[in-house]
């Protein structure tokens, strides 16, 4: 076994394979640019080399650099992540002429399944289901109609020069394939000037279903079953689950076959992932290989009992599979949920700057990757840590959230709980995003496409409802924390004795919308907080003033919640939701109605600040009018210069900001008539 | 006998109805309160102790004889916000729009003097048209002995002014002389003289919004302290703040029971301060990561934002915070920001409120608007404020103390009990680059030389070691460590005596 490997990679799948490589009693060397001076798996590794400015293809893909590396440390083996250098045949050259060895496939099987044409002409000379169609040249609609006959209806017609849905149509019969072919030519030659035309099967209903395999230099493969990849926004993964709830044992074993199949085919040795398409009468077609780690394999780790990253050193080491197909029984349920740096509420804009909090759910102790688990677990790869900072020039990916569970019911419910207690501030972030995917019916249902994002959010992200019954356990949570705090503060000293303030066992709730009249009576463990029309909830909790987070049992069951003080009551985060929530003696609520209901400012005509920054340059004079997408101003951020553009045509109107001028996020920049 | 106490009651719900039902409706059609429903809402529920329910006033000009409603438009009393004695008067504007006559003005000074002779704060919710044009020099007399009081009361009890409504000309007076401002937005106004006059007199067209709204007094002339969403928040915030005062210039800082780890390390300090000194960051998360569950009450939030101000506690007790922001203009020193800090640290002083000042300062604006300004008077009123505080003072250099700000913000110098600094500090004249311009002219030709010899002037003095070993700091600590040695520094202050010399007053540079 080796004594020392290089990780030539960063973020979380360096911290991954550090862990598993200090488990097997392996020396670990992390390799990092300037920007990563600080971060965590360099913190994690035993030794740790520079390699270079932040931009990726200055440091972490110039493979004399991390060549380099190796040769200063000594290390006998190169792990190389996901990404940047892991699918890049040169590298396992390099690794080979040094006499290193690479931590992944062979440079072969790279190589194959790395060219999308060769890997699918190899896929199918090994009896792999690809997706059918027809790639010469076709003369006239005639042909487009028989050729679209042989491969059996819906087809897609594209043009070969296609992008941006240009070109492109889905024929359901004969007369569609006919118009289609015709109208797909025009566009073609008068878009692209290249009326060339292609004709495959149109999946209805795709979904993302890929296998896991594991194969070793001795002639031995096995797949590890499925993972189902289908909630996706534009094409970058957001949640993974193992098992996929769509496919039944024989589409599996089938699927798990053929992909063995492949991977025999190319020579195939350490860990790889065949993705599929499958369609909603379980038909599934080739779409590629990955040869490298996935960033989604922990689910597979967590229904398997495999450590994936152990097999592919062990691999590389040049040792037999410990197991055979047969001892590869699904456990359980996993779900992964992918964090990121991106503010849902502006678009999935990459957001970055310092993690002034960083607080994950409390891990799993007993776990680790290879553990069998019988009690749910939680798992959290991460790459970040509070106080640490999110650069712009890596994937906006921070920690990939796993829950392990007997049943995907109990695992989705894991996860919900956990992505309640994990506290991410200062950056924008996707987690009320993913707390909305786990509550959404279709996705409990496990009716999903790869369309599901885009189906279901099609105006984007605007935070989420809670349905009444959740709402009212939050109100009486927030109830019986805010009756806690204002009892503290009862308690202050240089009050008047004998004529303290008394609080109240009456108060109302006031939450989306809606009052909720409620009195609570306390005891030593908690309080029972009953509702004046009907019902109560039993609140135990051992939530202090001031806490950012209460786990609370309401009626034996958990509710996590984000917890901040506004006047009169708390902002509270829950289950993707962001809600003020307003706690007030019956007499206060009575007055507090009599308040005005202020309108939020229009800002549809106001240019606002989308970062911390500042000033560089305004462009644009009052009075002037602008086209869509003429630039505005200026704004310098993290170093880097943002130009802002008009998102309509309008005559601005005011300018409130002059170069120079720090702003806040939100800040009026300039407003338009 | 029962017709006699039923007498009293009647009397009572004739007062209680002010100016009677129309005129409550209309102050709840623009989003006020009534003078005894905010007073409902700052006090402890049943709390409330009224004076004066029945005083009226004695005009007898312009038919008033026949209009004598009992409170004459002030209802004044005492209760408590948590159990904590203070005094409040509200102005009833459904009573001759509020306007203050010369027994209005009379109720208003009896709970100001009993304020300042039991000890208690004293909270004035402002709401009037001014001047009782009826009672014509009475009215005038009546300001001016409450300007009086208000005098006479500062630094003595706390004085807290919300401004709910109207008030202008003289009134403002009142309100300018107390230790905060709150405005309610979009239905408080305050001005000297009203968008008319200005019209008459400048021909300037301006709205009372804008001349003398929320924003404007929050944002543009600092004469508000904060402006809040409407009447019931404002009364919630004022409750909040007064937790955070004491009662009287003789009384502790309140203390309350905390819940938070007095030793709470908070290792992401550590990477608080960005490597490049001219890269800002956020005082304010360095100031929630040490207070007490990261409770801060800002003063002036919205204006002279390169200084932040505001109240926190440690251990349950209050204590002052001054803390240059790197955000804003590199967190410098300038006229807005001196005398917002200023003002700050002479409160904290009169009322024996501790002070904690972060610094990162690289000095003092440049150019001639500030000098035009008169930066150097106001600059030493920071200067002044700090060197005469004899309340415990402890000082954290993050990172930049350069020049003269240095000496001003809470420096060993002045009297500061302890002054740690972290050893990403830089004490030091000025920059290495400014510096080494001026100590090298004759070599600025060649950019090497001037390089190695900023190098030699950073090493030398971009650390806090020099002035440690000189003793100017007390200490280099870590970081992550800061909350527990301001903590136990603060702790090790609780019986501090220190006096300045005696003095009719002292004579701080106004």
């Amino acid at each position: 076994m080796f004594k020392k490997i290089l990780i030539a990679n960063r973020g979380e799948i360096a911290c991954r394979v550090i862990k598993t490589a200090r488990k097997m009693g392996i020396a670990t060397v992390a390799v990092y640019s300037d920007a990563d001076k600080n971060a965590l798996h360099v913190q994690m590794a035993d030794e740790a080399v520079h390699i270079g400015p932040p931009p990726a293809n200055q440091s972490y893909i110039v493979i004399d650099k991390i060549m380099e590396a190796i040769k200063a440390t000594g290390a006998e083996a190169v792990h190389p992540g996901y990404g940047f250098l892991s699918e890049n045949p040169k590298f396992a050259e390099a690794l080979d002429a040094a006499g290193v060895a690479f931590i992944g496939p062979p440079k072969k099987a790279i190589e194959a399944m790395g060219d999308k044409i060769t890997s699918k002409k190899i896929a199918q000379e090994a009896n792999v289901s690809t997706v059918p169609g027809y790639m010469g040249l076709i003369e006239d609609a005639d042909e487009a109609v028989k050729i679209s006959q042989e491969i059996g209806y819906p087809v897609m017609i594209k043009a070969s020069a296609g992008g941006g849905g240009k070109g492109m149509r889905i024929a359901w019969n004969d007369e569609e394939a006919r118009e289609g072919f015709q109208s797909s030519k025009n566009e073609a030659a008068s878009s692209f000037g290249d009326d060339r035309i292609f004709i495959e099967k149109f999946v209805t209903q795709p979904r993302h279903i890929e296998i896991q395999v594991l194969a070793d230099t001795h002639g031995n493969a096995v797949f590890l079953h499925e993972r189902e990849c289908s909630i996706q926004r534009r094409n970058q993964k957001v949640v993974e689950e193992a098992p996929s709830p769509f496919l039944d044992e024989a589409t599996r074993k089938a699927m798990g076959e053929q992909s063995v199949a492949l991977a025999k085919a190319v020579g195939y040795a350490s860990a790889g992932t065949v993705e599929f398409i499958v369609d909603g009468d379980k038909n599934f077609y080739f779409l590629e290989m990955n040869t490298r780690l996935q960033v989604e394999h922990p689910v597979t780790e967590l229904i398997t009992g495999v450590d994936l990253v152990e097999q592919m050193i062990r691999v590389a080491a040049g040792e037999t599979l410990p197991f055979q197909q047969s001892d590869l029984k699904i456990n359980g349920w996993a779900i992964e949920n992918r964090l990121y740096a991106e503010d849902p509420y502006r678009g999935f804009l990459p957001s970055i700057g310092r993690l002034t909090r960083y607080r994950p759910p409390a891990e799993t102790e007993s776990y680790l990757p290879g553990v069998t688990p019988s009690e749910p677990v939680v798992r959290n790869d991460t790459g970040v840590y509070e106080g640490g900072e999110i650069s712009m020039y890596y994937d906006p990916m921070i920690a990939k959230l796993c829950t392990w569970a007997p049943t995907r019911g109990e695992a989705i419910e894991e996860m919900r709980v956990a992505l309640d207690s994990f506290e991410v501030e200062g950056i924008g972030h996707n987690l009320p995003f993913l707390s909305a995917v786990m509550d959404h019916p279709r996705f409990v249902s496990g009716e999903i496409t790869t369309a599901f994002i885009e189906e279901e959010y099609p105006e984007g992200f605007n935070g989420v409802e809670l349905p009444e019954a959740l709402l009212r356990r939050v109100a009486a949570s927030a109830a019986a924390m805010y009756r806690v705090a204002e009892i503290r503060r009862t308690r202050v000293s240089g009050r008047m004795d004998n004529h303290e303030r008394h609080v109240g066992a009456d108060w109302v709730v006031v939450a989306q919308g809606q009052e909720f009249p409620v009195s609570i009576s306390a005891d030593k463990e908690g309080a029972t907080v009953s509702f004046a029309d009907s019902g109560h909830f039993r609140v135990e909790s051992d939530w202090t003033p001031g806490d950012p987070l209460a786990t609370l049992s309401v009626d034996g069951d958990p509710l996590v919640l984000k917890v901040a003080k506004v006047p009169n009551g708390f902002r509270i985060r829950v289950r993707g939701a962001d809600l003020k929530v307003y706690v007030r003696s019956p007499r206060q609520a009575e007055l507090a109605r009599l308040m005005p209901e202020k309108q939020a400012a229009d800002t549809s005509k106001m240019l606002l600040c989308p970062m911390p920054g500042m000033v560089v340059k305004i462009d644009v004079e009052e009075g002037q009018e602008v086209q869509e997408g003429q630039a505005l101003c200026t704004v310098e951020a993290m170093k880097m210069e943002n130009i802002l553009r008009a998102e309509r045509k309008g005559v601005v109107s005011k300018i409130n900001a002059a170069p120079g001028d720090s702003l806040a996020v939100d800040e009026v920049i300039m407003e338009f008539e | 006998m029962k017709d006699i106490l039923q007498e009293l009651e009647d009397r009572r719900d004739i007062a209680r109805q002010g100016g009677g039902q129309k005129r409550i409706d209309a102050q709840h059609s623009k989003g006020k309160l009534t003078a005894r429903e905010r007073i409902e809402l700052l006090l402890d529920e049943g709390s409330f102790e009224e004076f004066d329910m029945f005083v009226a006033h004695r005009c007898t000009d312009f038919g008033m004889q026949d209009s004598r409603p009992p409170g004459d438009g002030v209802v004044t009393g005492w209760g408590t916000i948590n159990g904590r004695m203070v005094y409040v008067f509200s102005q009833d504007f459904t009573v001759f729009g509020g306007s203050l006559s010369e027994t209005h003005a009379q109720k208003i000074c009896k709970i100001m003097d009993m304020a300042m002779q039991n000890g208690a704060p004293v909270i004035g919710l402002n709401d009037s048209g001014g001047a009782r044009i009826q009672e014509g020099v009475a009215s005038l007399a009546g300001y001016a002995e409450v300007f009086q009081k208000n005098i006479m009361a500062s630094g003595v009890v706390p004085q807290i002014s919300v401004i709910m409504g109207p008030c202008a000309g003289g009134a403002v007076y009142s309100p300018a002389m107390t230790d905060f401002i709150f405005m309610v937005k979009d239905s408080s106004y305050m001005f000297v003289t009203g968008p008319d006059v200005v019209k008459t007199v400048t021909n300037e067209v301006v709205t009372a919004e804008e001349l003398g709204g929320a924003s404007t007094h929050t944002k543009k002339s600092s004469v508000a302290d904060a402006a809040f969403e409407n009447d019931v928040e404002a009364l919630t915030e004022v409750r909040r703040l007064v937790d955070f005062l004491p009662l009287n210039n003789r009384a502790k800082p309140p203390v309350r029971p905390f819940f938070d780890d007095v030793s709470r390390l908070e290792d992401s300090l550590d990477t608080l301060v960005p490597e490049n000194p001219n890269t800002p960051y956020d005082m304010k998360e360095l100031i929630q990561k040490v207070a007490d569950e990261g409770d801060f009450y800002e003063i002036q939030e919205d204006y002279a934002k390169n200084i932040i101000t505001g109240f926190v506690r440690l251990e349950g007790s209050t204590v002052g915070v001054v803390a240059n922001q790197p955000m804003i203009l590199a967190g410098c020193l300038d006229i807005d920001s001196s005398r917002k800090a200023a003002r700050f640290v002479r409160f904290c002083d009169a009322f024996e409120i501790p002070i904690l000042t972060f610094v990162d300062v690289p000095g003092f604006l440049p150019g001639t608007s500030q000098e035009y300004g008169g930066v150097i008077k106001h600059g030493a009123k920071l200067l002044f404020a700090y060197g005469e505080a004899t309340v415990p003072k402890v000082t954290v250099i993050t990172r930049k103390a350069y020049g003269g700000a240095y000496d001003v913000m809470a420096s060993k110098h002045l009297r500061g009990d302890f002054n740690y600094a972290w050893p990403t500090a830089e004490i030091a004249v000025m920059g290495a680059k400014g510096a080494t311009e001026i100590l090298y002219r004759s070599e600025l030709g060649d950019p090497e030389k001037i390089a190695q010899r900023t190098k030699d002037y950073e090493d030398r003095f971009a650390n806090p070691f020099v002035a440690a070993e000189k003793g100017f700091i007390d200490e280099v600590i870590m970081p992550h460590s800061t909350r527990r040695r301001v903590c136990r520094a603060f702790a090790s202050l609780r019986n501090k005596q220190l006096s300045n010399p005696w003095k009719k007053h002292d004579n701080i540079p106004l």
